[in-house]
């Protein structure tokens, strides 16, 4: 019983910390896959998670806070558009340009408004997201096997962590099965193609990265209003990154980054309850090799050496019409 | 990724106007973010200017600031006029950091003239190394160099933890430090060598190597610009199948111009940890890996503008120190917005102002030329 709450528990961390990585790589997805290389989930996950802490402080909601965090996030996904859609920029260097913007905005705007060497201020439980128990969770408890398993992993999750395995089906169903999800993935693969068709490749560009721009948003609000309570300087701590690589392991592909994300999510809640405790026959596993293991996968995956990774064909060159 | 510009704008505009608009567009926006915090932005800017260039000491730190700038400008300068665009410079930074800090942790006793060159060596060999792989990845099995510079700043960054908690670390000592470096070994600050000579000088943590940096910008110059190999980076950077029909092993070229630019990028640790911190320790590039990326594009990835651009990111990182006195309610990262709105504006955004200016410029042209004409 110990050991399967003890399993039950692991898994539970797993979702709750794979939640942020699968919201940002789906936005990736959605950027990605219409030819837009998007560095900058990171930085758009931080203003938004710095704007939903902010506002759910002052207005004391979290919902408010949800939705200025997608609009700060909102801001830079258009900021990023103009650069790289309207005036064809390099998309790489405005990715990076927009991280540091939000590192150093977010910190200077912090540290003035609330005084706090950069932190907002701790938020109340009702003024975040707080977990919700699922219809039945205590009456089937005592059910064996079920019964934990539905009070302790399917239960007991804030509702952001529902909506961000709920927007993986959606996204497949969008991307694969609309007449909007075949232009995106055309407009990634073969932009001149599209525009001969009539369509506007520019617009849905926009739209794409307007839609990574929410799912962003999204994924720092939970960061700061959900799983934690309130902002800290550079609290996305590189997980904008981690969510392009699960991106790239799924193989720019909703379903498998799903998977991409609660694995990498897996080992993030294994390294804390392994700390200093040694595995029989291996020993202690340092601590920095798990932290390090999703990049060294992805540097390997994208090398060929294990399966291979083909990012969409027009991806990360900005359209010109005479070309 | 072009380096330089195919619309005949004359060199003064693409040179020196473009980078102070692009300057001066950064400012204005960091002054709207003054404005937005109730602080006054003229007061905080001469702030800034007083602390950056106003006292001896000042300058002192400006200019070693600026020594680490250069490192790392010129490592995205190189990349850059070979095609490719390193992030990694961070990462690599780190690690030459950690090939410097061996070097000298090797060879206790020895004066700082002998330690220097192997330092120097072995700064520029991690680095190298930790920048080649990227490089040949992306040269031999198609991985994108963007994405996998990225990864390696983080593997870089666990594998220095695991490094100084775990190996380097002194003896008995909490913090994740190794050893001092032999005081012999301290590489000479500028302060003491112009005491020398009979100049009195503020202390710094200004260092001799301010010289090695000046070095490396001549060096990358010559070796882009008047060697073989610098045709070569040049010519695959700007087509590399024209540069395959011109006898050049682009591939070839990919790798050995990453491994340069990850040894520029290395010798950071030679500034930072031989110069100043004399031990190796945790996250010693705090973030100038990433600078040096604003240097380069403000520089227009000439070393002769990556000059001006590092004293001037130099300034303003020394002059953001000096703001948080005067005004608490400013924090140093005002610095890292002013960076990232000039990568964008002069990086991402490079396109905008330049249509304008050679609309502008050619219409002069053209009006000049009509009467001679006629």
């Amino acid at each position: 019983m110990d050991t399967l709450l003890g399993f039950l528990s692991l898994l539970d961390s797993t979702f709750r910390l794979a939640t942020p990585l699968l919201l940002a790589a789906l936005a990736g997805f959605y950027s990605e896959r219409a030819g837009v290389v998007d560095i900058g989930l990171e930085g758009k996950m931080l203003v938004a998670a710095f704007a939903s802490a902010a506002a759910a402080a002052i207005y004391g909601s979290a919902w408010v806070g949800l939705g200025a965090g997608i609009l700060a996030s909102l801001a830079l996904a258009l900021l990023h558009g103009f650069a790289c859609i309207t005036h064809k920029g390099n998309q790489v260097v405005s990715g990076v340009a927009l991280n540091i913007v939000a590192l150093g905005l977010t910190a200077v705007l912090g540290n003035a408004w609330f005084q706090m060497g950069g932190r907002t201020p701790n938020l109340p439980a009702d003024a975040r997201f707080g977990e919700l128990t699922l219809p039945l969770a205590e009456t089937l408890r005592g059910v064996p096997l079920l019964g934990p398993i539905y009070y302790e992993l399917v239960s007991g999750h804030n509702i952001l962590v529902y909506l961000a395995l709920a927007i993986v089906p959606l996204t497949w169903w969008i991307a694969y099965r609309t007449r909007f999800g075949l232009r995106l993935r055309a407009v990634g693969e073969n932009p001149a193609a599209v525009d001969t068709a009539g369509i506007s490749v520019t617009a849905l560009r926009y739209q794409a990265v307007l839609i990574a721009g929410v799912l962003c948003g999204i994924a720092g609000s939970y960061l700061s209003t959900a799983q934690g309570a309130g902002f800290q300087t550079n609290m996305t701590a590189g997980k904008g990154f981690l969510a392009l690589a699960a991106l790239i392991l799924g193989k720019w592909k909703p379903v498998p980054t799903l998977f991409a994300c609660l694995a990498f999510a897996f080992a993030d809640a294994l390294q804390t309850r392994l700390q200093g405790v040694a595995l029989p026959g291996i020993g202690e596993v340092p601590v920095q090799l798990i932290e390090a293991l999703p990049y060294l996968l992805t540097v390997l995956l994208l090398a060929g050496f294990v399966g291979k990774a083909i990012p969409p064909k027009a991806s990360g060159r900005p359209y010109v019409k005479d070309r | 990724m072009s380096a330089g510009g195919s619309d005949n704008l004359p060199w003064w505009v693409t040179g020196l106007l473009l980078p102070v608009l692009n300057v001066g567009l950064a400012l204005a926006v960091s002054a709207l973010v003054i404005l937005a915090i109730g602080e006054d932005p003229l007061g905080a800017l001469g702030t800034m200017l007083r602390g950056a260039i106003g006292t001896g000491e000042g300058i002192g730190y400006t200019l070693y600031y600026a020594t680490s700038l250069i490192f790392t400008a010129l490592a995205v300068a190189i990349a850059f006029h070979g095609g490719l665009f390193n992030i990694g410079g961070e990462g690599q930074a780190y690690i030459g950091g950690l090939g410097v800090g061996l070097v000298c942790l090797a060879l206790p006793g020895w004066p700082w003239w002998a330690a220097l060159p192997l330092s120097v060596l072995g700064g520029a060999a991690f680095g190298a190394l930790w920048a080649a792989i990227p490089g040949w990845l992306q040269a031999y099995r198609g991985s994108h160099i963007v994405i996998t510079t990225i990864m390696f700043n983080f593997i870089a960054s666990s594998l220095m933890v695991y490094l100084m908690v775990n190996v380097l670390i002194k003896p008995g000592q909490m913090s994740p430090e190794s050893e001092a470096f032999s005081a012999s070994m301290f590489l000479p600050m500028m302060a003491d060598m112009m005491a020398t000579i009979g100049i009195e000088m503020d202390s710094s943590p200004l260092n001799f190597s301010l010289f090695l940096a000046l070095l490396a910008c001549f060096a990358v110059w010559a070796f882009i610009w008047h060697t073989r190999w610098g045709f070569a980076l040049r010519a695959t950077g700007a087509n590399e199948n024209a540069a395959l029909y011109a006898g050049i092993d682009p591939k070839k070229v990919i790798v050995v111009t990453m491994a340069l630019s990850g040894a520029l990028a290395g010798l950071l640790g030679v500034n930072e940890l031989h110069g100043v911190q004399h031990r190796l320790l945790l996250n010693f590039p705090a973030g100038l890996g990433f600078t040096g990326i604003a240097v380069a594009l403000m520089g227009r990835n000439h070393p002769a503008g990556i000059i001006p651009a590092a004293l001037l990111f130099g300034a303003l990182y020394q002059g953001g120190t000096e703001l948080v006195f005067d005004y608490p309610n400013i924090s140093r990262e005002l610095v890292v917005v002013i960076q990232g709105v000039v990568i964008l504006f002069a990086g991402a955004l490079e396109h905008m102002f330049r249509p304008a200016l050679v609309r502008l410029f050619t219409r002069r042209a053209q009006a000049a030329a009509k009467p001679a004409g006629a």
